[in-house]
């Protein structure tokens, strides 16, 4: 479709014309006129609504929201052209096999073998060797060999070694979904774990041997403790409400050495509303500050994030500090039991807050676990109820700790903002189905390829500059503040509204310091090289001293010449590549406006991304980035109407 | 008067200190004519706590038993609590602390007493005065030149002894000026735009009163600041409607038919007690512990803090933008032009004047812009947000300011060479200071005070190499562009280095600027090491081929 205009959110006099087309992959504008002939990519799986608005004089509104909170309005001269572009999306966005998304044509030409390897990188079985299990108290089953006893689990699960076949089998016979107790996280240091489960089907009296003998094997594993806790991630409303429903909680009274707690974090229909109303907060055209904080407030998605932050804060604490085991579920053990376990093990151990780890935690906790990505973020076409941002959450507390802890975590909030980007865009395999017995029926690993490696591939743009192994953060549990510093919880600008470069700092730290540091590395291997010339020389000269101090006096008579010399004389390539690095350095934006790094930086690393968040920032356009919209920009064509109105509209 | 005289209880032993995020300490407290003194006695970490008694605020005093308790509340907002036994000296240490806190003759001040232990390097009285900023000015047009009207004080006592009017208007037409301009405050140079010699001028309201009085030589003044052709723009920090209610009391606002080449914008920016309620408000709301997630933005969203923040930038912005890309001249004022308009003046340079975000430039920007303009310290900076007494010229006009700057520097941290702790330091000194840098409202009276040969001047001391190194901004690289923030909600964040300082773990956030430094020195030490391997190297090799020709 042609001639269709792109607007800015942020004042309507920035749009730009140009061609909208549709692709089997990708709805692709590009623009008109300028040289550069910009292009905006969205995936179809990325969309997350379509709205068409009532037609007005200048064409047809069309509004695309998208799942990583872009937001592209179009307007579209005809009608028809709108509605059929409307009706196609509608369709393309809703796929309704797997086949149809894009991972399955995604192809980042590498070969089979490629492929094969970028698999193996996270390797669970790996990572629990690395925990310290199977150990004297823990064992491998077998138990789900065929997704026999659950169907949402992975084949290798842990269990207590006292825990056999039969208890297993009877305890899941009693648990939502069969979501028998397996182990999550294992402390080396102290034999305590954190399970996970799905809730009881105790009714108001059921009671069940096998799932008490379960408890009370995972006791017996740790035996410094004489108890354990079980954690009900619920509000205790919600899990008593589910008695009525022949489910509920454990009774104390029935399970012996166990302290039952209630935290309460809300259902996925409350965070998908209140995400909801955070993102119309986003939205709001010039906000005042009053309508932004009132909004968050009202939104409550912060008060979310610190719920289940608190979950992850009482876990870590109960098994590094109290050295005590938890057994944690909500209600079918798949959503905040995933949130609240990654979380706490976050926490607990520095390994996870590195780039590999970080990977292999959101494997365990939430891929191989079942969490149910393909309804939850709605890859194919499904019921709209069962999405929630329940994965998004996890991130966003990874990012507040990240807030609250600047050196500890190895990764930038790049690389949690591209993680978060491809849960949704379903270009690559890893978070395809909702569970590990449909991955492998579908052949995932064979047929698309893995996120972990490609970002792997690119792990140079998403360091920390300021991680350091050997800091004290970086080692052993953090200790995030709880009671006295809710406040320390903020609004994430940089992932709400990610698309709106204008509100984000000009000038990124993070950047600067990667560039700083990337030349640090030049100049260490060229200190290298010139050390080892030095010394070749030193060598070929020493036999004659008599040179060697004449030598000397030159250099002192010379120092001036040799110097500017010095230069030209060295044939390092490292010279012309520190000649770059200063357009990579914040101040030599263009006029006024400071480049953006981050936007540089997406497009070196990720090709795709970078397609798809190519949105010019707006920089140029003052309404952007600056005093409320185009409201008090004296702008040539508006200010002249009347004396003040302009003005005072800002 | 002997300070002896107020202090009954000059040492008290076993006192008990308690702050937050740090273990209680026992130990023993001295009070002396100006400072509040604690010493812990343990012998492995002797710690010493020394408290201006002009930083504090508030006091409050309990007693269980015999055991008193003392809450000090900071002007720096910090709050400490001292538990010392005994009723009698608890009594009268408190009632020693309530009246060296609330001295009310100036000269009284530590200033007028403090000897630095510091060599003087250089003058700080003398660094930043209006005859260079001529001169800087000089090299780049000659439309300007330096008033002397002002030097005895007599035509507006809040202005300096110099000020920089346009070439064309003699000292006759400024003193008829500055009797139609409220507080005598004629419109006078603030900024000068290099790039397209566009000028900000600053002024108090002018004196219209009800029945439109106009003055012919406050025409001239403003409009000998615009090219041919050119219109300018007057920012009115009121209302509309505050601006025309003015006029009942004298005042008003420049009217189109008497100024058809200006346009006037009301750009509200809030003041006096509305600040300072605001300001108490939100200083609550950060010491408050108790409440949840959404009490707390409530709260936040209440106290309103951040709504006058994106005001204040707006006004700026817009200021800057007039200047920039309109390319006009602009006159900025409120009522008084000693508070919003100094406000709006000072941020639109620190967006448009790259000098203004070097150290030395700041400070040249602060005594310029705030000191010699006239801003009263004294009284808007006499209590902070934990003052009882309602006195009604108390704000914190000048804190809102560097809050200010700071949410600049947040979005463009590489561009400032000073770091966040400069600005919480001008916070700290102008409210309690051992140097009399801020003392008194305007350089009237610090003339009078004798300031500069009595007291030692805040820049003497932190331009020093040593002070000096504290304070700068690791990352920084010279921006020479327009710098425009965004005052979006979203791009806007709660100053936790000042509201949150004395609230926060501060452990994590130091080591990451620590790190920060570390990455930025190591960088550096590497680049000089392999310049001088380069240049023996390139000396070797020369030196070679001429051995091989002998």
């Amino acid at each position: 479709v042609e001639n269709v205009r792109l607007l800015d959110r942020l004042s309507s006099r920035r749009a730009v014309v140009g061609t909208l087309y549709l692709t089997a992959t990708h709805v692709i504008f590009v623009e008109n006129g300028s040289e550069t002939r910009k292009e905006t990519w969205v995936l179809h799986s990325q969309i997350s609504s379509i709205e068409k608005q009532a037609t007005t004089a200048t064409g047809c509104p069309l509004l695309i929201r998208c799942k990583n909170f872009q937001v592209i309005h179009l307007v579209i001269p005809q009608e028809r052209d709108c509605h059929d572009v409307y009706i196609s999306l509608i369709r393309l966005a809703r796929p309704v096999k797997y086949e149809e998304l894009y991972c399955f044509s995604f192809n980042p030409k590498l070969d089979k073998e490629e492929r094969e390897q970028g698999w193996k990188l996270v390797d669970l079985n790996e990572e629990y060797n690395r925990m310290g299990v199977p150990n004297s108290y823990w064992q491998i089953s077998d138990v789900n060999r065929d997704y026999g006893v659950c169907d949402s689990y992975p084949t290798e699960v842990y269990v207590p070694k006292s825990a056999t076949a039969h208890i297993i089998v009877g305890s899941s016979k009693f648990r939502s979904r069969r979501r028998f107790p397996a182990l999550s996280y294992y402390c080396k240091g102290n034999n305590a774990s954190i399970c996970r489960s799905s809730q009881p089907l105790s009714g108001f009296s059921a009671r069940c041997l096998e799932d008490e003998q379960m408890l009370q094997a995972i006791r017996k594993a740790n035996p410094g403790s004489d108890f354990i806790y079980v954690v009900d991630t619920r509000p205790k409303l919600n899990a008593m409400a589910n008695r009525a429903a022949g489910k509920g909680y454990e009774n104390e009274d029935n399970y012996s050495n166990i302290k039952f707690q209630f935290i309460g974090i809300e259902n996925i229909h409350v965070m998908r509303n209140s995400l909801q109303k955070m993102l119309e907060v986003c939205e709001l055209k010039s906000p005042s500050m009053s309508d932004f904080l009132w909004g968050l407030e009202n939104s409550g998605w912060l008060k979310h994030i610190k719920a289940i932050m608190d979950a992850g804060i009482f876990i870590a604490k109960a098994v590094a500090e109290e050295g005590v085991s938890v057994l944690v579920h909500c209600s079918d053990g798949w959503d905040r039991t995933a949130q609240v376990c990654s979380v706490a093990s976050l926490l607990l151990d520095p390994y996870y807050r590195t780039m590999k780890g970080f990977m292999v935690l959101i494997e365990k906790d939430w891929v191989s676990f079942g969490h149910k990505f393909n309804h939850r973020y709605g890859n194919l076409d499904g019921d709209p109820k069962e999405i929630s941002p329940v994965i998004d959450q996890f991130i966003e507390c990874v990012w507040q700790l990240m807030e609250q802890f600047p050196c500890a975590f190895e990764f930038n909030e790049r690389f949690l903002i591209h993680i978060q980007h491809h849960i949704y865009s379903c270009q690559f395999g890893n978070f395809l189905c909702n569970s590990q017995k449909e991955r492998r029926e579908l052949k995932i690993k064979e047929r698309t390829y893995s996120l972990w490696a490609h970002l792997w591939k690119n792990r140079a743009d998403y360091l920390n500059p300021l991680y350091r192994s050997d800091h004290s953060q970086t080692q052993g549990t953090l200790h995030p503040q709880i009671a006295p510093c809710n406040f320390l919880y903020k609004f994430w600008s940089g992932m709400y509204n990610r698309f709106e470069k204008g509100l984000h700092p000009r000038q990124s730290v993070t950047d600067y310091l990667m560039a700083v540091k990337e030349e640090t590395q030049q100049l260490e291997e060229e200190l290298e090289v010139l050390q080892e010339r030095l010394a070749n020389l030193q060598k070929s000269q020493s036999g004659n001293n008599k040179v060697k101090s004449k030598q000397q006096d030159r250099s002192k008579q010379f120092g001036l010449y040799t110097s500017n010399n010095s230069l030209a004389n060295t044939p390092q390539e490292y010279s012309s590549d520190l000649k770059s690095f200063p357009s990579r350095s914040p101040s030599q934006g263009d006029e006024d406006s400071a480049l953006i790094l981050t936007q540089d930086n997406l497009k070196s690393s990720d090709p795709d991304l970078s397609a798809n968040s190519d949105q010019e920032s707006g920089v140029e356009d003052l309404s952007c980035r600056s005093p409320s919209g185009g409201g008090c920009v004296p702008s040539e064509d508006s200010g002249k109407d009347s004396d003040e109105a302009v003005f005072l509209a800002g | 008067m002997e300070f002896a005289e107020l202090i009954k209880t000059p040492r008290a032993d076993n006192v008990v200190l308690h702050r937050p995020f740090h273990p209680a300490v026992e130990g023993t407290l001295c009070l002396t004519g100006h400072h509040l003194i604690f010493s812990s006695r343990r012998r492995d970490n002797a710690e010493e706590l020394w408290l201006l008694h002009s930083n504090i605020d508030s006091i409050e005093k309990r007693f269980v038993g015999s055991l008193g308790t003392i809450v000090i509340k900071c002007k720096d907002l910090r709050i400490i609590q001292l538990d010392i036994p005994g009723m009698e000296e608890c009594l009268n240490i408190a009632s020693s602390i309530e009246a060296l806190s609330t001295l009310d003759s100036v000269t009284l001040m530590y200033p007028f007493f403090y000897r630095p232990m510091f060599e003087v390097l250089e003058d700080g009285w003398s660094s930043f005065l209006l005859e260079q900023e001529f001169e800087h000015l000089s090299s780049m047009t000659n439309e300007w030149r330096l008033s002397c009207v002002n030097k005895d004080f007599s035509v507006c006592p809040s202005y300096p002894p110099v000020v920089i009017v346009p070439k064309s208007i003699d000292d006759e037409a400024l003193r008829k000026v500055a009797l139609f301009r409220y507080g005598g405050r004629f419109p006078v140079l603030s900024y000068y735009h290099k790039k397209n010699g566009m000028a900000m001028l600053r002024s108090s309201q002018p004196l219209t009163g009800t029945n439109g009085r106009r003055c012919k030589e406050d025409e001239k003044l403003i409009n000998a600041t615009l090219r041919s052709g050119r219109r300018g723009f007057v920012i009115d920090t009121r209302p509309l409607n505050v601006a025309q209610q003015a006029r009942a009391k004298g005042g008003g606002f420049e009217q189109e038919v008497h100024y058809p080449q200006w346009r006037r914008i009301h750009k509200y920016i809030e003041r006096f007690h509305i600040l300072q309620e605001s300001f108490i408000k939100l200083v609550e709301a950060c010491n408050d512990q108790s409440h949840n997630m959404d009490r707390w933005l409530s709260k936040l969203e209440a106290s309103n803090w951040l709504t006058h923040i994106k005001e204040l930038l707006t006004a700026a912005c817009l200021a800057a933008q007039c200047i920039d890309r309109e390319g006009a001249s602009v006159l900025v004022h409120g009522s008084e032009g000693t508070d919003s308009t100094l406000q709006v003046t000072s941020l639109a340079q620190i967006i448009l004047d790259p000098r203004c975000r070097t150290i030395r430039g700041f400070e040249a920007l602060v005594v310029r812009e705030w000191l010699q303009a006239g801003h009263p310290f004294q009284q808007r900076c006499a209590q902070s947000a934990y003052s009882n007494s309602k006195q009604k010229w108390e704000a914190p006009v000048f804190l809102l300011f560097l809050e200010c700057v700071w949410q600049i520097h947040r979005q463009f941290p590489c561009s400032f060479e000073f770091n966040e702790h400069f600005l919480i330091l001008l916070f700290e000194h102008a409210y309690a200071s051992q140097f009399g840098t801020f003392l008194g409202n305007n350089e009237s009276e610090r003339a009078k005070l004798k300031l500069p040969q009595k007291t030692m001047s805040l820049w003497s001391w932190v331009n020093r190499p040593e002070e000096l190194s504290r304070f700068q901004n690791p990352i920084y690289e010279a921006n020479s562009l327009v710098i425009w923030p965004s005052v979006a909600p979203q791009s806007l964040q709660l100053w936790e280095g000042i509201f949150l300082r004395w609230n926060r773990p501060s452990r994590f956030l130091e080591e990451a600027e620590e790190e920060r430094i570390n990455i930025i020195k190591y960088n550096k030490e590497l680049q000089a090491k392999v310049n001088v391997l380069r240049r023996q190297l390139a000396e070797m090799e020369t030196d070679g081929e001429v051995q091989e020709e002998e």
